[in-house]
């Protein structure tokens, strides 16, 4: 930015030219220029201080005690995260854990092995998959999928893994089960896509030497492209994780909201996003509210912490080639 | 490639290879057809309650017919209106900075910053408008709802803009430069021009991506039962009333949010093919 002090714009070959004097528009563009940059900082800035500064009553009565508190009383304003911490790690992880199988695999088909035309169309349904907005999962979701989970998904798992704990207690409609699958759902499209992009960007001759030394397609596919690929998979799923954490309405439609760690995905959840969603307008006390900002806060801090980690991974992989 | 694989017989490791590829096949299938279900679901269900007073008509209590949601309609295109006119400066011009200046450790922050703010979640940044926007004034204003999707929109503004100027041919820039052209006119007499269409597909993408967007609305928008063109008051909002009206105990209710689902579907849709068009402008202009 200090080329701009001694009066010219460096551009990105690193060229410095002089700017025009008594040019007015000239001027403007680049007061204009710097100041976007400036207030495109002051927003990011000004968001986690605005968040950091809307939970300090929070923090400061509860301190670290937040994180592990299983209570959230507002009559007795006393308030503890940890069912919503839980009820958005377990959902997240659940889904991502279905989703990764799908998603996979399904990009490797459109890369590697779909006729290009049927590549296309794929390709392109599944980005609108991406596209459907939230609250129109979370109504499919309560209204189809609710009522199938607890009328076939569920009682199937029952009688055939009834014997795990995640697995027992009555079946409700809206419960992590449904919560964890509607997510699934939303972030495949995510980590279809990276991994197709991902798949195709790997050079033909990598794929002709194995071919050549007898492998099969798949083997081919498993054991020489796969391995290539793997640390942008994986910050694929940190992206679609990112996301899992943080989506609210459609969660909210369908978790249960009830604020209790419960063992089985049978019974109903609560996540951090569905609790500020739920609840917020309705806080009345001051701490109250500094305790759901301060959820945002932990929302914020964590979605940064797991896309930062997906985003260098994938710029690791790209970097080499 | 692992001894054991070279142990199995011919036939097995051929089997092996069409089962894999199969169930690779299935899947991607399996994740089109889900996208298929839901909207062929919300066609069927929502095609029914969608009329012409549902699009023209306000909210009505339940048990009175014809109520609709003309008011989240127009709510909606004000709010992410606003959030454009907003968001789409600012989020064009750093885009700009970073597509034509951008070198070195100040634009490589700047383009994680834009990463990481693209993943805040939504509900984070309600949270952030209310708290700037709502809290100090007392009351609801659909104007923090615009404040919250510019600062949603302004990532993906940027960096489509800075895409589409680091697509243009190097050889675009430089007989700019040779003709004598100031480093200004040079970004905004050539480089822009020839950048348009990419840029414009950033932001129709942007307005995509806001279109259907809750969570901030909550507490921000908050919603309202009636018609309202003051951005500095409560407004109502399409998926905002989708919302509300599946959560909602009654049938009726039920019906016209998957009515408002469709229209939903129907702008991203619109939106989407929109960008493609917009994009395919570019091919033109690059030949």
């Amino acid at each position: 930015m200090s080329g701009a002090a001694a009066g010219g714009l460096e551009d990105r070959f690193g060229h410095t030219r002089v700017r025009p004097r008594g040019r007015l528009a000239a001027w403007l563009f680049s007061v204009a220029l710097y100041g976007s940059c400036f207030l495109f900082f002051a927003v990011i800035v000004g968001l986690f201080l605005e968040l950091l500064w809307g939970s300090r009553l929070s923090l400061g009565k509860f301190g670290l005690r937040f994180l592990w508190s299983t209570q959230w009383n507002p009559v007795t304003q006393q308030f503890g995260a940890l069912p919503f911490l839980y009820g958005t790690v377990v959902s997240s992880g659940i889904a991502l854990l279905l989703a990764v199988w799908v998603g996979v695999l399904a990009g490797v088909y459109l890369a590697e092995f779909a006729p290009r035309q049927l590549s296309f169309m794929l390709s392109l349904l599944i980005e609108l998959l991406a596209a459907v907005p939230s609250v129109v999962y979370g109504l499919w979701g309560l209204f189809v999928l609710a009522p199938i989970v607890s009328s076939w998904i569920g009682p199937a798992l029952q009688a055939a893994f009834g014997f795990l704990p995640i697995f027992q207690g009555t079946i409700y409609g809206v419960n992590m089960l449904t919560a964890s699958l509607i997510l699934a759902l939303m972030i495949v499209p995510t980590i279809t896509a990276i991994t197709r992009d991902l798949v195709a960007a790997i050079p033909p001759r990598v794929r002709e030497a194995s071919l050549a030394l007898g492998a099969s397609r798949w083997e081919t596919t498993y054991k020489v492209v796969l391995p290539l690929v793997r640390s942008g998979i994986f910050g694929a799923c940190m992206l679609a994780l990112g996301r899992a954490l943080g989506e609210t309405i459609a969660t909210t439609m369908v978790i249960g909201n009830r604020p209790a760690i419960s063992a089985s995905l049978f019974a109903p959840g609560y996540t951090v996003a569905s609790v500020i969603a739920n609840e917020f307008t309705e806080a009345t006390t001051n701490l109250y509210l500094s305790a759901l900002i301060e959820l945002g806060l932990i929302l914020f801090v964590v979605s940064i912490l797991v896309n930062g980690a997906g985003r260098l991974l994938l710029q690791l992989l790209v970097r080499p080639q | 490639m692992s001894p054991s694989s070279l142990g199995a017989t011919p036939r097995r490791r051929h089997l092996t290879d069409i089962a894999w590829r199969a169930i690779a096949g299935l899947s991607a299938v399996a994740v089109a057809g889900t996208l298929l279900l839901i909207l062929g679901y919300i066609v069927r269900e929502g095609i029914g309650a969608l009329s012409l007073s549902f699009i023209t008509n306000t909210p009505r209590p339940i048990g009175i017919p014809d109520g609709g949601v003309g008011n989240g309609i127009i709510g909606t295109i004000i709010i992410i209106g606003i959030a454009a006119l907003m968001a789409f400066p600012v989020g064009a011009l750093v885009g700009i900075y970073l597509g034509v200046y951008g070198h070195g450790r100040t634009a490589a922050s700047m383009r994680f910053l834009s990463d990481v703010l693209a993943s805040v979640p939504s509900i984070a940044i309600g949270l952030f408008a209310y708290t700037l926007l709502v809290q100090p004034f007392h009351h609801f204003s659909a104007f923090s709802a615009s404040f919250a999707f510019a600062v949603l929109m302004m990532p993906l503004v940027i960096r489509t803009t800075e895409g589409a100027l680091r697509l243009l041919p190097a050889a675009l820039r430089e007989s700019a430069v040779a003709l004598g052209a100031s480093d200004y006119q040079v970004t905004a007499r050539c480089l822009l021009v020839a950048a348009r269409p990419g840029i414009i597909t950033g932001l129709i993408l942007a307005l995509a991506r806001v279109t259907g967007e809750t969570a901030p609305l909550l507490f921000t928008a908050f919603g309202s039962q009636f018609w309202e063109f003051n951005p500095s008051n409560p407004m109502a909002e399409l998926s905002l009333q989708i919302f509300t009206y599946a959560i909602s105990p009654y049938r009726e209710w039920h019906q016209q949010a998957w009515a408002g689902a469709l229209l939903l579907i129907l702008a991203v849709c619109a939106l989407g093919i929109l960008a493609r068009v917009a994009f395919r402008q570019r091919a033109t202009v690059e030949t």
